[in-house]
């Protein structure tokens, strides 16, 4: 049972993380918690409902069903992608001057247009994903795990490690460390802060876009409505494991993850969303760091 | 120099940036849906960059406009005569118009009371609290339960509401306040959400989803506020005086130690003023109101429920201060007013009107941050 419980926690958990790493990204870059984060995740979701139903429609589906998830994928994360990069040019770019509180204030407000626009135009009922994957997986030590399960893990963890590298180990990852670290400095050595900063939410609204596809497949309904708590969800993720770390996102959202499927198995399934909060509020009060993070001085 | 392809290119740029959105806009209502939004899109953007040499002039007309109307308002005659010209119509509303109207009064003097409670935090002192609808919560609650478990009365218990309250903002800004701007908005967000889901849990002590229900209105010697009319001059009552203390504190030493740490904290806390107990007050001040406005909610209502205290009401009440400009008393009131009536007044187009919020919010935060009728800077006159 307790294994159990491991297995889903980590799968749910590693939703978290991809999702974490595009809050923990633009905060590190732009120092703003983006609300609207959620939702791209949410709009991942019924991209993915949307663009499989297309592929089954003009019958790609049941001719080649890899490639037609393939590019169900692949179509998702352009789209998504698209959509972060256009909230930031409307929303976010002109407000880079104004004091703290606007841009978050914006960003609540791309959130509202964002859960409304999908509700007007996709309905307020559930939307349903076709179980394609059923619940094929394998047995070990009286544990049973999916392989769509198996799927999820892994390729969470696998795009963490891919972005760590990218962001190590490339001229661009570097351009963004430097950017995240000083902006007007960065600027002045040569880069392109905008294109950076595109970068930066294209990248993160892909991961997102994939956590979302994940979710669809796996839960097999969506909402348009999951946005909002699994975003505050994976911002505690990201907070936990420390703002602006990529390793942090990771690690924070499984530990999420964990802690809400045995909680929820042997504390209280009622108040399973609470688990996030109260991390959060301990998390932000006893070491605002996070597990990997440093905690930063107050600049005068 | 502006070469020929740089020209087409700026014609061309509306269409670009209504094709691209028409193109994100596609996977979600279809072909010919896009198509339409494409043009409806082409329009907006070609006209706008047909007016936008214009926007100069236009703000001058409207700055003109501004000054005038304060001019006008600096007149002492003049404005007092307004003032009591309002002052009856509001008196009078009662007697001249629908149940349906006296409702929507009513609920304006609440929302009024909160963004009052909420400017204090977020407008004067510059303290983001995305999760005041708690408050206005556990003020409801309080009411209910006293009222349905122990009988007692709305007079009795109203001190409890807002104690309680007040304190429950007291304790939570004692470790809250610690965080910096985005962490606190982030925290005051998730108690609003353990609140509501505590709520909505606590089946024994709340009733759950259920709600409570058949709360008793206020009495004075016996004649029952039931009635809508008298419910309306009990809360016109409550918000002048809301107004006025609120007025007075902003005017004294704690309102400006507050507009001191929203300007600068630093520099405030290099002047002498200490900083976290001013926050403290500002916190249990503001949650207070928060406190009264929700007695009063359960007094009219005579139910409550968890879904009445989401995060949306607190996105709300967050629009009505920023609205009317962080800080400004009566741009807090219009703002409240607004934001009430707005939706009653456009109830055919009652499901865009999420959507319309979240634009306008985006558009404010873009265009004009301090609000409708202005009012940043240290000033004791609002």
């Amino acid at each position: 049972m307790f294994l159990q419980q491991l297995i889903n926690g980590l799968t749910v958990g590693s939703v978290y993380a991809l999702i974490a790493l595009g809050y923990s990204m633009v905060y590190g870059i732009l120092e703003l918690i983006n609300f609207a984060h959620g939702e791209i995740y949410m709009l991942g979701a019924y991209l993915g409902i949307i663009f499989l139903a297309f592929f089954t429609a003009i019958g790609l589906t049941a001719y080649n069903l890899p490639l037609a998830l393939i590019l169900t994928f692949v179509l998702s994360i352009i789209f998504c992608s698209s959509y972060g990069f256009t909230i930031e040019k409307i929303a976010y770019k002109p407000l880079r001057n104004a004091p703290r509180l606007s841009p978050l204030i914006s960003a609540i407000g791309v959130s509202i247009f964002l859960q409304n626009y999908v509700m007007l135009t996709q309905g307020a009922t559930d939307k349903v994903f076709p179980a394609l994957f059923g619940v094929a997986g394998f047995q070990f030590m009286s544990v049973r795990m999916t392989y769509l399960q198996l799927f999820i893990i892994l390729s969470s963890i696998v795009l963490t490690i891919t972005l760590r590298l990218f962001v190590r180990k490339t001229r661009m990852g570097k351009a963004m460390r430097a950017v995240a670290q000083d902006k007007t400095m960065a600027s002045l050595v040569g880069i392109n802060i905008d294109t950076i900063i595109s970068l930066t939410f294209i990248i993160g609204s892909g991961l997102a876009a994939v956590a979302g596809l994940m979710v669809a497949m796996y839960y097999g309904l969506v909402n348009y409505s999951i946005g909002y708590i699994a975003g505050i969800k994976a911002f505690t993720a990201a907070v936990l494991g420390g703002i602006g770390s990529i390793r942090g996102a990771m690690f924070g959202g499984l530990l999420l993850g964990l802690v809400e499927s045995l909680g929820g198995s042997y504390i209280s399934g009622e108040y399973k969303d609470a688990y996030a909060f109260v991390i959060l509020i301990i998390i932000l009060l006893v070491k605002p760091g996070g597990l990997f993070g440093k905690s930063d001085l107050e600049k005068v | 120099m502006i070469t020929n392809r740089g020209k087409i290119l700026e014609q061309a740029k509306p269409f670009i940036i209504a094709l691209w959105l028409s193109l994100l806009f596609l996977p979600f209502k279809g072909f010919k849906a896009a198509v339409l939004f494409f043009a409806i899109f082409s329009v907006l953007l070609v006209s706008v960059k047909f007016f936008y040499p214009y926007k100069q002039i236009f703000t001058e007309r409207l700055q003109t406009l501004n000054n005038a109307i304060h001019s006008l308002s600096v007149n002492s005659y003049i404005s007092l005569v307004i003032r009591c010209v309002i002052l009856a119509l509001i008196l009078s509303m009662p007697f001249m118009v629908r149940d349906y109207f006296i409702d929507v009064a009513i609920l304006v003097g609440i929302y009024v009371i909160l963004a009052l409670g909420l400017n204090v935090v977020v407008g004067f002192t510059g303290l983001l609290n995305l999760g005041f609808v708690a408050f206005y919560a556990i003020g409801a609650y309080t009411y209910a339960l006293l009222n349905t478990k122990f009988g007692i009365g709305f007079w009795a218990a109203l001190p409890f509401s807002l104690v309680i309250t007040s304190v429950a903002g007291f304790l939570l800004a004692i470790p809250a306040l610690r965080l910096r701007g985005d962490y606190l908005a982030i925290v005051t967000l998730g108690f609003g959400e353990i609140v509501r889901l505590i709520l909505n849990n606590w089946d024994s002590m709340t009733r759950g989803p259920n709600g409570i229900s058949g709360i008793a209105p206020p009495e004075i010697l016996s004649i029952s506020f039931g009635k809508l009319s008298h419910y309306y001059y009990l809360v016109f009552l409550f918000v002048v005086l809301t107004l006025f203390i609120t007025r007075r504190v902003y005017a004294s030493r704690i309102g400006r130690a507050w507009v001191a740490i929203r300007e600068d904290e630093i520099a405030a806390s290099a002047m002498g003023i200490n900083t976290t107990l001013y926050k403290l007050y500002a916190f249990a001040f503001g949650t207070f109101w928060a406190g009264l406005a929700g007695a009063l909610f359960s007094g009219k209502m005579q139910f409550v429920s968890p879904e009445s205290f989401t995060f949306m009401e607190s996105v709300l009440i967050l629009c009505m201060v920023i609205l009317g400009g962080l800080g400004s008393i009566t741009g807090v009131v219009f703002g409240a007013f607004i934001l009430v009536l707005l939706p009653e007044v456009l109830r055919e187009v009652q499901l865009y009107r999420m959507l319309a919020l979240g634009v306008g919010l985006v558009l404010m935060m873009i265009f004009r941050p301090q609000g409708l009728l202005g009012g940043k800077g240290v000033s004791l006159r609002s």
